[in-house]
């Protein structure tokens, strides 16, 4: 790996390779996006619009230096549960959750801010205390985590609040901590469980865990995004229908194709192979993002990018896990590819975090 | 190393749902977006003789619903009642029908949409997703009630419908079919009229709707068939028993066809299609008169004389008598052995009588001597050669016709459980005692001999559309060998249904004739017989059941009777339920019918039409 020179990639702070798998699922998005929408001009235009933001957010958020997010962290993380208190409070209702912030020209999902702020925060309150953190840090670290989580899951978004407890607690794992903390972790998860059944859930939302283990249990009713996902999965067998041939998707059997379920169109249209290549793609774009968090010069730097990569694959197993009934429908959406902008842009946002990791090394070193 | 396990774990469930078990889902897949639509065959349409449609088709607007896809069925019905005055008793049939339809498949809601009606809801049918407005045939007998005894009428298919179909392995093509023939011509010719569903395989959205066609298999109208029944001379003889309980049965004794079966009072059986109101069928099943009851088949009556020229075949072909024979009548006679005494109709006797004036002034006595010496086992064995006893075969579900009663020793053991008397025997010569007959058997036996003995079965499908279009020259192929029966009684001496014939000729135009006073000024010859049955009231059969029999105890008057007397071409049954004496009542009605058929404006017609049916002889 040459640095001495420093190419026009450098220059704007962006890697090439982890750009062009990023460039490759969004063309892929956009190419299953016709299919999926029913053939939508209109919402092709969004779609691109949306990409352009997306990379945009991605340059901009790369410009900054890894140390002023270090710096910024606490205030972002203020803003957000500012926000997140607002959505609870004023929130625009959409499929019996309160989700969106109306702000006249877009609507927005603010839970998908805690998705940058709280690992930010988290790796910079670790960072500042070494690592392996301490148990008293970890307590606080899951306090951090936890209030926004809160917050999100009251919307109720469930699936969001599960991502964003994921996100830190990847960051407190890739920090070093001690197995007896991990255990003990679980026994309160395990006890934390049957109170988030009876307490905290949603009639729909215990309604989907109950259907997941048996789908066949109300196929008109709850059961039915299961199996229809299910349906088109499989029916699309090795080589799939074709491209716009999905019976399944075009003629609106699979609930909320353009979105959440866009993974059980790929699957219908492009078979077994086309999933396969998406999986590859996904794949490789991980194992960059790691590489780019195995090549960071700083601890906050590696358990960010670290953290940032491992919330992304999280994303894409909860998604592809639930589309074809391994996990319950939790509605989280599969990234890059599924339809809407918040969650992109963000993600884009994230992406741009990692590469200011990346490209920044030597300026860090220089000023450490 | 987690992730690509998990990722494996992925691939591995995908797999799974894709290359394992894709045939699976791809069936799955395919009863998603694949609906077959079956379609209704339009039913053949029936006509009379000269072609008049007597059952047709009309077009009327039917509301269906699919209720298993509807959510909030009953807010739906709240604002269909605004728009296609939909009530509350559509509602409440509707929740009876619903049952037996598949899920998925429209229910129908409401039939007969009127015009404004099918507008109002065209304009909200968005609100509807699942409601829908379908074209149905609907069967319309135009001549209503004058019809009702030989068509029968088409009905809602009910559960036993449904077994019977089941049974028979027609259930599918029955898929799409709302009504089936119930009774008459309708039922019997059911098969024919019927025709063969089609199918549309279609594919639809999640919401039902249709995207496209895939595949279409038209279906297969139903055959038209033809009846020989002539109209006009139904309609004449409905209008001469107006207002009366009584039948008449006309048939072309050449060959069978029957040219007119009335029984009246009838009902419209327009009422029956698709399901009549209960409270409509409790008024036809508790009216006194009996509408719903035909008369034709189904009406038992005791033959009484007109049984006498075929008690006379037998009695000569048995030697009991001969030609010549004579006896003296002296108004009565005894049971031998016994003080028992048996009237003539004629108090002061008809003196010395044989065979030709027993039958031309009906004398009892004669033929309760022929009974006496026939005894009850050869009257038995002769009539039922003549089809007393036994159904006619006539084109009628059997359900539909009754056997009447042709009393035996069996039969009484049977039926009263005691043993037969020779006092029973008597009044079977005279066609009374335990002895009845319907309309049809009278007609039939009487065709057995004007033909000597050659017995067609009395029918009604004259032809159907398959034979006309089977055959070169138009013309419809007619066999009327298909109706020839089996009989011995072709075997009989010439000379004695020469004999029997003879003296119903005389009974019309001889110089003692009962009925000379009817017949006095008629431009053709003919002959007959009349009867005059003592009322039991009307004689019940198994299938039909109305508890009590008639208070008046008027006389039935019973006539039968053929024209022209050398080359007969209508042959007639007459009973006229509390109708007084045969000879003249009975006799009038059959004057006036013989009239119009043979010298009326329908002869014109008839000629026209001869060549066409070809019942040359």
């Amino acid at each position: 790996m040459s640095n001495i020179k420093r190419s026009f990639w450098q220059k704007i702070h962006i890697d090439p390779l982890f750009c062009l798998f990023i460039t490759l699922l969004l063309g892929y998005s956009l190419y299953i996006l016709w299919s999926a929408s029913g053939q939508s001009i209109d919402m092709m235009q969004k779609r691109v619009i949306q990409i352009v933001l997306g990379f945009f957010a991605m340059i901009v958020f790369a410009q900054f230096s890894p140390r002023t997010y270090e710096k910024w962290a606490p205030y972002l993380y203020v803003v957000c549960i500012i926000i997140l208190l607002l959505v609870d409070i004023f929130g625009y209702t959409s499929k019996g959750a309160q989700r969106w912030l109306d702000l006249g020209v877009i609507r927005f999902q603010p839970s998908e801010i805690a998705k940058i702020a709280v690992p930010l925060m988290v790796a910079k309150f670790i960072h500042r205390d070494g690592c392996p953190p301490p148990l008293k840090t970890t307590v606080q670290t899951l306090a951090i985590i936890g209030v926004p989580s809160l917050l999100v899951a009251m919307q109720p978004d469930l699936g969001t609040a599960i991502l964003i407890i994921m996100s830190g607690i990847f960051i407190i794992f890739l920090a070093g901590i001690n197995w007896r903390f991990i255990l003990f972790a679980l026994i309160l998860i395990a006890i934390f469980l049957p109170i988030m059944w009876f307490y905290l859930m949603h009639d729909y939302q215990r309604e989907r865990v109950l259907t997941l283990f048996n789908p066949e249990r109300d196929p008109n009713g709850t059961g039915y995004h299961i199996l229809q996902s299910k349906t088109a999965i499989g029916s699309g067998g090795i080589w799939g229908k074709g491209w716009l041939q999905g019976t399944q998707s075009q003629l609106e059997f699979l609930p909320e194709r353009h979105t959440d379920f866009i993974f059980s169109v790929i699957a219908e249209e492009f078979g077994f192979i086309g999933s396969i290549i998406l999986l590859v793609l996904f794949l490789c774009l991980i194992i960059r993002g790691l590489i780019i968090a195995s090549q960071a010069q700083t601890t906050f730097g590696r358990i960010l990018s670290g953290g940032l990569i491992l919330v992304f694959f999280v994303y894409v197993f909860i998604n592809i896990g639930m589309v074809s009934g391994i996990l319950p429908v939790v509605g989280v959406p599969l990234p890059l590819i599924s339809y809407g902008g918040s969650s992109l842009v963000v993600l884009m946002a994230s992406f741009g975090i990692m590469m200011s990791i990346h490209t920044h090394r030597y300026m860090l070193s220089k000023n450490i | 190393m987690v992730i690509i396990l998990l990722v494996f774990v992925l691939l591995a469930n995908l797999a799974d749902l894709q290359i394992l078990n894709f045939s699976y889902y791809s069936t799955k897949s395919n009863n998603n977006r694949i609906e077959i639509i079956p379609i209704p065959p339009s039913r053949g349409m029936i006509y009379d003789r000269n072609g008049t449609p007597l059952a047709i088709n009309n077009i009327t607007y039917q509301l269906n619903i699919v209720p298993d896809k509807t959510k909030n069925l009953n807010e739906q019905f709240e604002q269909l009642k605004k728009i296609v005055d939909l009530t509350d008793e559509d509602i409440e049939n509707f929740q009876k029908e619903r049952r037996n339809y598949r899920a998925h498949r429209p229910v129908p809601l409401k039939e007969n949409l009127t015009d404004k009606q099918i507008a109002r809801f065209i304009v909200d049918q968005h609100r509807f997703p699942f409601v829908s407005i379908v074209k149905i045939q609907h069967r319309y007998y135009p001549y209503g009630s004058s019809l009702t005894h030989i068509l029968g009428y088409i009905s809602k298919i009910n559960s036993q419908d449904k077994q019977r179909l089941e049974e028979q392995n027609k259930a599918s093509n029955y898929v799409a079919t709302f009504n089936i023939g119930k009774m008459g011509i309708e039922r019997y010719y059911e098969d024919v009229l019927h025709g063969t569903a089609g199918n549309e395989k279609v594919e639809v959205n999640s919401r039902g709707r249709i995207v496209r066609l895939l595949e279409q298999h038209p279906p297969q109208a139903g055959e038209d068939i033809y009846l020989s029944i002539n109209l006009k001379l139904q309609l004449y003889i409905e209008s001469l028993l107006a207002g009366r309980k009584a039948s008449v049965v006309a048939i072309d004794p050449n060959n069978g066809e029957v040219l007119a079966m009335v029984s009246t009072p009838s009902y419209d059986s327009n009422d029956f299609v698709g399901g009549i109101s209960s409270k409509k069928y409790k008024e036809l099943l508790n009216d006194p008169s009996k509408p719903l009851f035909n008369r034709a088949l189904l009406g038992a009556y005791p033959p009484a004389s007109t049984v006498k020229p075929f008690i006379s075949i037998a009695a000569l072909s048995e030697g009991v008598v001969s030609p010549k024979s004579v006896i003296n009548d002296p108004g009565w006679w005894q049971l031998p052995g016994t003080e028992r005494r048996y009237r003539d109709w004629l108090k002061w006797g008809h003196g010395r009588v044989d065979v030709l004036r027993a039958i031309e002034e009906s004398v009892d006595t004669y033929f309760y001597q022929v009974a006496y010496d026939m005894g009850i086992d050869r009257l038995n064995l002769w009539m039922k050669k003549f089809g007393y006893g036994e159904r006619t075969g006539i084109d009628i579900s059997p359900n539909e016709e009754s056997r009447a009663v042709m009393p035996s020793r069996e039969w009484k053991m049977k039926r009263h459980k005691k043993s037969w008397l020779q006092g029973d025997t008597i009044p079977v010569g005279i066609g009374q005692g335990y002895w009845t007959a319907t309309p049809m058997q009278m007609v039939k036996a009487l065709s057995i001999m004007i033909n000597n003995g050659k017995t067609f079965t009395p029918h009604f499908l004259l032809y159907k559309k398959s034979d006309i279009i089977n055959t070169n020259q138009n013309q419809p192929k007619i066999e009327p060998s298909k109706y020839v029966e089996n009989n011995s009684l072709i075997n009989i001496n010439p000379a004695y249904w020469a004999l029997a014939k003879e003296g119903m000729h005389r009974v019309m135009f001889g110089s003692h004739g009962t009925a000379r006073k009817v017949y006095a000024d008629a431009k053709y010859q003919a002959a007959g017989k009349s009867g005059t049955a003592q009322v039991y009231g009307l004689k019940e059969n198994e299938t039909y059941n109305a508890n009590h029999i008639p208070e008046h105890l008027r006389d039935h008057a019973l006539f039968i009777a053929y024209a022209p007397y050398d080359k007969p071409k209508i042959a007639l049954a007459i009973v006229l339920e509390n109708g007084g004496g045969g000879s003249s009542n009975g006799g009038a009605v059959a004057r006036k019918i013989l009239d119009y058929y043979l010298e009326g404006d329908n002869s014109a017609e008839l000629k026209d039409d001869s060549p066409n049916i070809g019942h040359e002889d």
